[in-house]
């Protein structure tokens, strides 16, 4: 039972400022992601809050307490570490039940704790080997094992799946989440990689040059990012940004591409860009499935244009299609009965119902 | 066509390349072996002439007979060094300060590796390259300021050292406290820094992180170290002969010479068999030791 409350939290580092204001509220039970590229100060964030660095300005509370001076061992929380941290000379047993024996639980207790752990992550035939004897995957079972015998009051996973090849990375995110349901702690969990953002967080909290940039649930940040950093680095493959501005055209509001491509604006969207000066600089925010081949009906917001195909990608359920517009490569998504073909000129069909329209200077989403 | 053609051909060279990449193996493999049997030779046929010389009577050995062979083998060598009481004594010299030079050792250089190597304070660095530099400075030019140092001391304070053999028990650290606490830095250094924290966080102290986890994860670096300290004790020569001059006060490398070269005369039977048998005891810790001292225990602590 315990929340985690960030608020101003500064990290720097000589001349270096890692980590720049963070207010952050992290509710009792809640999974909470943080992501972004390396060196955006997540990894730092974390191990703040477990302690294991000083912070310079602010306040971190866990459970109501500013614990800004406390040491690790009296936090009462749980690591995972991208690399497992397994003592080596240690059973798979002796590890998990390491910090227990630390402070001098009963046997019976301990024993009782690490059978049910173990049960729990599948690892109850590895109770005797040592860390060496492992693979990847369960080494990384028994860290978490190692985290949940201590039932502490937050868990922190640094990276924890970086380490492991692909498909075992989404065999353990699914573990996760699993664990998660059944032990319901308050969890903070570090990766760069958004697509286990958004698959384990209740909320995502997006991270850029030690700041916060945004956060959300993973649908918020996917249908609603709020800046161009956000938007791009959510979805994958990633938003299309393309140059475009407003203009009037016979009392109604449209959007220009190119000189030679326009869309009338939808109009709900017509009404919220309304105030727009047509003369500002904007990016026209697409998600590449909302670029798909023209359907024969038409229906309203989605436009129809023509364009010849740079690159085309096979992935079988769907057929990735790449274009130059504007000088900037575009990508979108088509059925692979579509017929595209690299070289070849291809009707496509933007949906605007669904676009997103930003401020080239600061790249905030209007 | 002709691309077939070219294939065709192509095949055979092929395996042909396979064999001379075994073969570049099995000539490595010979030059490896002829240098292994060179350097065996080299150290083996030293103490292979101290063991020959060792089981031979005086006049054998003053006599112009094959220096490699023993005709008339004795175990008279053994006997007489074994029942003396003055051998004995050097024996037992020799093991206390080694045993206990190695328990200070380890006592002082193990802590300090650990808060050097983890332990981030002001001027830690600088410490550490300190240690290393105070192993560079040869003993041959310490122990004649050390010397004085013991001998200041003993007119000011009236405790006499010099001549004692336990003044090696000071000494003797000088030399294996800075190497035994930088090799113990390089080992705890090589312990990922996640299994410290993880300790951390697991409630453990830094004395519990040491004990704990350090010293079983870098045994085979404290062994190393431990086998180090053992036999810069055990063979020291130079300090022993400087600080210690009476029979009962030396130890065995120093008690050797002294005792058994009377004058001119060489009795070098017993000085052969007196070097063997003090040889053994470093060569019976590095057989027990050696599995501890080859494995890789860190194997498996992190991704490996």
């Amino acid at each position: 039972m315990a929340d985690v409350t960030l608020r101003k939290v500064v990290k720097r580092y000589d001349d270096v400022e890692a980590v720049r204001g963070i207010d952050l509220d992290i509710a009792d039970k809640e999974f909470v992601v943080l992501v972004g590229p390396s060196g955006c100060g997540k990894s730092t964030t974390l191990r703040m809050i477990a302690g294991l660095e000083d912070i310079t300005d602010g306040d971190i509370m866990i459970g109501g307490d500013v614990v800004n001076d406390v040491p690790p061992k009296d936090r009462d929380i749980a690591m995972v570490f991208q690399n497992y941290a397994l003592y080596p000379h240690m059973t798979v047993a002796e590890n998990m039940s390491f910090g227990l024996r630390l402070k001098h639980y009963p046997k019976a207790e301990i024993k009782s704790r690490v059978t049910e752990a173990a049960r729990m992550l599948d690892i109850t035939d590895l109770i005797d080997r040592k860390p060496k004897q492992l693979s990847g995957g369960q080494r990384q079972r028994v860290a978490m094992g190692r985290a949940i015998v201590r039932n502490p009051k937050v868990f922190l996973f640094d990276e924890p799946l970086s380490n492991l090849d692909a498909k075992l990375r989404v065999q353990m995110r699914i573990e996760i989440k699993k664990v998660h349901q059944k032990v319901r702690t308050t969890t903070v969990y570090v990766t760069h990689d958004q697509v286990e953002a958004m698959t384990l967080a209740d909320r995502v909290v997006v991270m850029n040059h030690g700041r916060i940039e945004q956060i959300g649930t993973p649908n918020e940040l996917y249908h609603k990012p709020a800046t161009r950093f956000v938007a791009g680095f959510i979805g994958s493959p990633a938003m299309n940004f393309i140059p475009c501005r407003l203009e009037d055209a016979a009392g109604k509001l449209q959007i220009r591409l190119t000189d030679r491509i326009s869309f009338p604006l939808p109009p709900e969207r017509a009404a919220r860009y309304q105030n727009v000066p047509r003369n500002e600089k904007l990016l026209l925010g697409l998600r590449p499935e909302h670029i798909t081949e023209a359907s024969a009906h038409a229906e309203p917001g989605v436009e129809n244009f023509e364009v010849v195909l740079d690159v085309i990608e096979p992935m079988g359920m769907e057929t990735l299609i790449y274009f130059i517009l504007e000088g900037v490569e575009v990508c979108g998504r088509a059925s692979p009965n579509a017929g595209a073909q690299a070289g070849a000129p291809f009707r496509l069909a933007v949906d605007l119902n669904n676009m997103h329209l930003l401020n080239e200077a600061t790249g905030a989403v209007i | 066509m002709a691309s077939t053609i070219v294939i065709d051909k192509a095949a055979p060279t092929r395996s042909v390349k396979y064999g001379s990449m075994s073969r570049d193996r099995a000539w490595a493999l010979r030059w490896s072996y002829f240098f292994l049997t060179l350097f065996a030779i080299f150290s083996l046929v030293p103490p292979l002439y101290m063991l020959i010389t060792s089981l031979k009577s005086s006049a054998e050995i003053s006599a112009a007979t094959n220096p490699w062979w023993v005709f008339h083998p004795t175990l008279s060598n053994y006997i007489q060094l074994l029942s003396s009481n003055q051998f004995l004594r050097f024996f037992w010299n020799s093991a206390m300060v080694s045993i206990v030079v190695v328990t200070i050792t380890m006592l002082i250089s193990v802590p300090a590796a650990f808060a050097l190597a983890r332990m981030r304070f002001w001027g830690s660095a600088t410490l550490a390259t300190g240690v290393f530099l105070t192993y560079l400075i040869p003993d041959t030019l310490l122990f004649i300021p050390l010397f004085k140092m013991f001998a200041v001391f003993g007119d000011w304070t009236g405790i006499q050292l010099i001549n004692r053999w336990y003044v090696l028990l000071l000494i003797y650290p000088t030399l294996t406290v800075p190497f035994c606490t930088w090799t113990m830095i390089g080992y705890f250094a090589s312990i990922p820094k996640e299994l410290d924290e993880a300790a951390i966080i697991d409630g453990a102290s830094w004395f519990q992180t040491l004990t704990r986890i350090f010293i079983p994860v870098a045994l085979p670096g404290l062994i190393a170290a431990t086998i180090f300290a053992f036999t810069v004790s055990w063979a020291q020569f130079l300090y022993p002969l400087v600080f210690t001059t009476s029979t009962d006060q030396l130890v065995l490398p120093v008690g050797i010479i002294t005792t058994l070269i009377k004058g001119d005369v060489f009795n070098w039977g017993q000085i052969m068999t007196g070097a063997l048998l003090g040889a053994a005891p470093p060569l019976i810790i590095y057989a027990f030791l050696m599995d501890y001292y080859i494995a890789g225990l860190t194997a498996g602590a992190t991704k490996g």
